[in-house]
């Protein structure tokens, strides 16, 4: 590489820092979803750059579904604690006792689509008028053709169809009363440019991300951890595995990794490895597009 | 850093897009680039470990890959771009794919805008086509960087050495009209991948690179303006904590060239001087920084300074002016309305402009100059005068994609109208 030239991660970083100050800069009340993944950890770690030495000029917003690994929750109170930063908590379990969300029967039942309610809610309450998420554009098809500043109207909705043409890097956030923005600040990132990130800057990580032991069941192919609330069906029987979390949300969906990778180097080793896999479950990729495409017109993140 | 994962954080980022209809098949050489480099990156790691399990079985529907995009059009949802990763040992790829067909001219322009690379697919058994012409035109008017003819199906012309170069030649010939500063050629068959990833055996008389290769070689660092410092403000950083009481730093992300401490600034519009004190990215200060670097720049002076300001180096001044000739891309069914007002964005300034005038209208399919029909509508390519409230600080966008584009935007529905490219 030549003197003045950087590796791919330093642009994707200068690029997401350079989003996060456009959010900080275009809108009055801008908020940062953290749920204590590693793509939220990596946003808010950039959004910290993006302001340093000054604190970030915005609050973190967590929805807690009620389902979540006691790990996340002690890891987000211990960064918020170390740096300084506010975080607002806003309950999925709120939303049900007020009779705003119905929560899903039988065993199978997740509160992943009762986020909606509550985010929503608490977008409204907090006059939120851009709320920045970790979500990336290889995740997922849908998520393919979002926009960095993605356009919702007063019902929260996205439009797919009637997306603002984004050119160059001039962000257009201009928007009229009771409309709001999503914001993906790392949108050109892929699951392997996070974990590599990770490991250059040297990012600390919820211990469900390495190998541990855990009791598992495995459930229609999935290895699934069992909270006190989840029931087993007949023929799930709990064993003891070596364990990681690939990705870390809502116990109910969150699939577990029979895996002994306890550093980032193995991380990133199985990660490059495991494309194969994600590319082999296609059919039900297929199947969740529409589902995704159609959580995120309601106003999912 | 350790051995085996060194070189994968050592990857340099190339951004591309691909123009080109359906029939030529663009789907499918997407999808043969995105599963033979996954290959390639797999091997390489394997190579490195004893990684796990090769990819299962040995024939890849490739168009399988590329389905989405054919939902998308099912749906309806054909008007967008979609962005597509892939990488190699070498570099890590962003693929603006954009719909070809002639009523989405501003999906192209989109895509283009942050391009390094234009791939524009030609069907061999049809040679150059009007649509050939327009892609052509577009990037050449984005001034992406590098153009790479490929010339797709050679499996359905026998793999003929003649009918690659009579294409080739009949591009030479209306490209040298227009301002491609790198155009290349490659012969391929996408659906059996001949010469996109491996270099094809049937056609043994091409002896340049693959297509791959040339996306992994290409020069591509020569490709940001590395000469003229322009730093636009975008965000001012004050603490005001105990530990940092008077600190005053400028958020931003260079745009063009390079600083380093010391250097003498001028500020504009205000036309203040002063010089570089620090250079801060977290916890580091850096003695230089370059584009497409963010950072936060300390001054020695204390300046009134905020967004929307521009840093640059006192000996090298962009010009500050509220007229402006632009060739605008008009994204919206409503017209341009001539002696309309309109928001102009440039860089992290805003302000508002009116159109003084429309001189023509491009034909993009005889590259030919209209100065009879002045209607501007959604996707036409038009150059124009406007007006601006107050002064933007601007280079031509030939030489400086970043300070010589602005977008207009609609007041009223704050839709984004126009793409504008500094004359």
């Amino acid at each position: 590489m030549d003197k003045y030239q950087i590796n791919h991660l330093r642009e994707l970083e200068a690029e997401s820092i350079y989003v996060i100050r456009e959010v900080a800069a275009q809108f009055e009340k801008p908020v940062m979803l953290f749920s204590g993944g590693k793509d939220s950890i990596v946003m808010f770690h950039l959004a910290r750059k993006a302001f340093y030495p000054a604190k970030v000029p915005f609050a973190l917003l967590h929805i807690d579904t009620g389902h979540n690994f006691q790990e996340t929750l002690d890891y987000r109170d211990n960064l918020m604690e170390k740096t300084g930063t506010k975080c607002i908590v806003r309950y999925v379990q709120d939303s049900i006792d007020q009779g705003k969300a119905v929560e899903e029967k039988g065993v199978n039942a997740s509160r992943n689509k009762l986020q909606t309610v509550t985010l929503l809610d608490a977008l409204d309450e907090l006059k939120t008028d851009a709320a920045m998420g970790g979500g990336r554009r290889d995740e997922e098809k849908a998520r393919a053709k979002e926009r960095f500043f993605s356009h919702r109207d007063e019902f929260g909705q996205w439009d797919p169809k009637n997306q603002r043409p984004e050119l160059w890097n001039i962000f257009n956030g201009r928007k009229n009363m009771g409309e709001h923005f999503r914001v993906f600040p790392i949108s050109n990132w892929t699951e392997m440019d996070v974990w590599q990130y990770i490991y250059m800057e040297n990012i600390d990580l919820p211990n469900l991300y390495f190998t541990h032991k855990r009791e598992v069941f495995n459930r229609d192919g999935v290895w699934m951890f069992k909270a006190p609330f989840m029931d087993l069906k007949p023929g799930e029987e709990l064993i003891e595995k070596d364990v990681r979390c690939r990705t870390i949300g809502d116990i109910t969906c969150t699939g577990l990794t029979l895996s002994k990778a306890n550093d980032l180097e193995d991380i990133i080793q199985e990660v490059a490895a495991t494309r194969t896999t994600e590319r082999g479950g296609r059919a039900d990729d297929k199947r969740s597009e529409s589902a995704m495409e159609d959580r995120k017109k309601e106003g999912y993140f | 850093m350790s051995d085996k994962n060194s070189g994968y954080l050592n990857m340099e980022l190339l951004r591309f897009t691909t123009a080109g209809s359906v029939d030529d098949g663009k789907s499918t050489l997407i999808g043969r680039l995105l599963y033979d480099s996954k290959a390639i990156f797999e091997d390489q790691m394997e190579a490195i470990e004893k990684a796990s399990e090769r990819i299962g079985g040995e024939e890849v529907n490739l168009a399988l890959l590329t389905d989405g995009l054919r939902a998308e059009r099912e749906q309806g949802i054909t008007i967008d771009v979609a962005y597509r990763y892939f990488a190699t040992p070498k570099r890590k790829f962003i693929i603006a794919d954009t719909p070809g067909h002639i009523q989405y001219t501003r999906n192209m322009v989109t895509g283009a805008s942050t391009a390094n690379v234009a791939i524009i697919l030609v069907d061999a058994r049809h040679g150059v086509l009007e649509q050939t012409l327009r892609h052509t035109y577009i990037a050449s008017q984005l001034q992406i960087p590098h153009v790479i003819f490929c010339v797709n199906k050679m499996d359905l012309v026998e793999y003929g050495q003649e009918t690659f170069e009579k294409i080739k030649a009949d591009i030479d010939g209306f490209s040298s009209k227009l301002s491609v500063k790198d155009i290349r050629y490659v012969p391929i068959s996408a659906l059996n991948g001949d010469n996109v990833v491996d270099r094809s055996e049937a056609m043994d008389w091409y002896d340049g690179p693959t297509l791959l290769h040339l996306l992994e070689n290409i020069h591509i660092s020569s490709d940001i303006n590395h000469d003229d410092f322009r730093f636009p403000v975008q965000y001012v950083v004050r603490p005001q904590t105990a530990e940092f009481p008077d600190y005053r730093g400028y958020g931003g992300r260079i745009a063009s060239g390079a600083v380093k401490v010391g250097d003498p600034i001028t500020v504009l519009p205000s036309g203040f001087t002063s010089k570089v004190k620090t250079i801060d990215f977290f916890e580091d200060s850096l003695e230089v920084a370059f584009a497409p670097q963010s950072v936060t720049i300390t001054l020695d002076d204390e300046i009134d300074i905020s967004r929307g300001d521009m840093l640059v180096k006192s000996d090298d001044l962009p010009r500050t002016t509220q007229d402006l000739e632009l060739m605008v891309c008009w994204f919206n069914e409503r017209n341009l309305v001539p002696k309309g007002k309109y928001v102009i964005r440039h860089t992290s300034a805003e302000a508002r402009c009116m159109v003084t005038g429309v001189q023509h209208k491009m034909n993009i399919n005889t590259l030919e100059q209209d100065t009879e029909d002045l209607t501007v509508q959604m996707n036409d390519i038009a150059k124009i005068n406007i007006r601006v409230t107050k002064p933007l600080n601007v280079d031509s966008y030939y030489k400086n994609r970043i300070t010589g584009s602005v977008i207009l935007v609609e007041e009223g529905t704050n839709e984004t109208v126009a793409a504008g490219m500094i004359v």
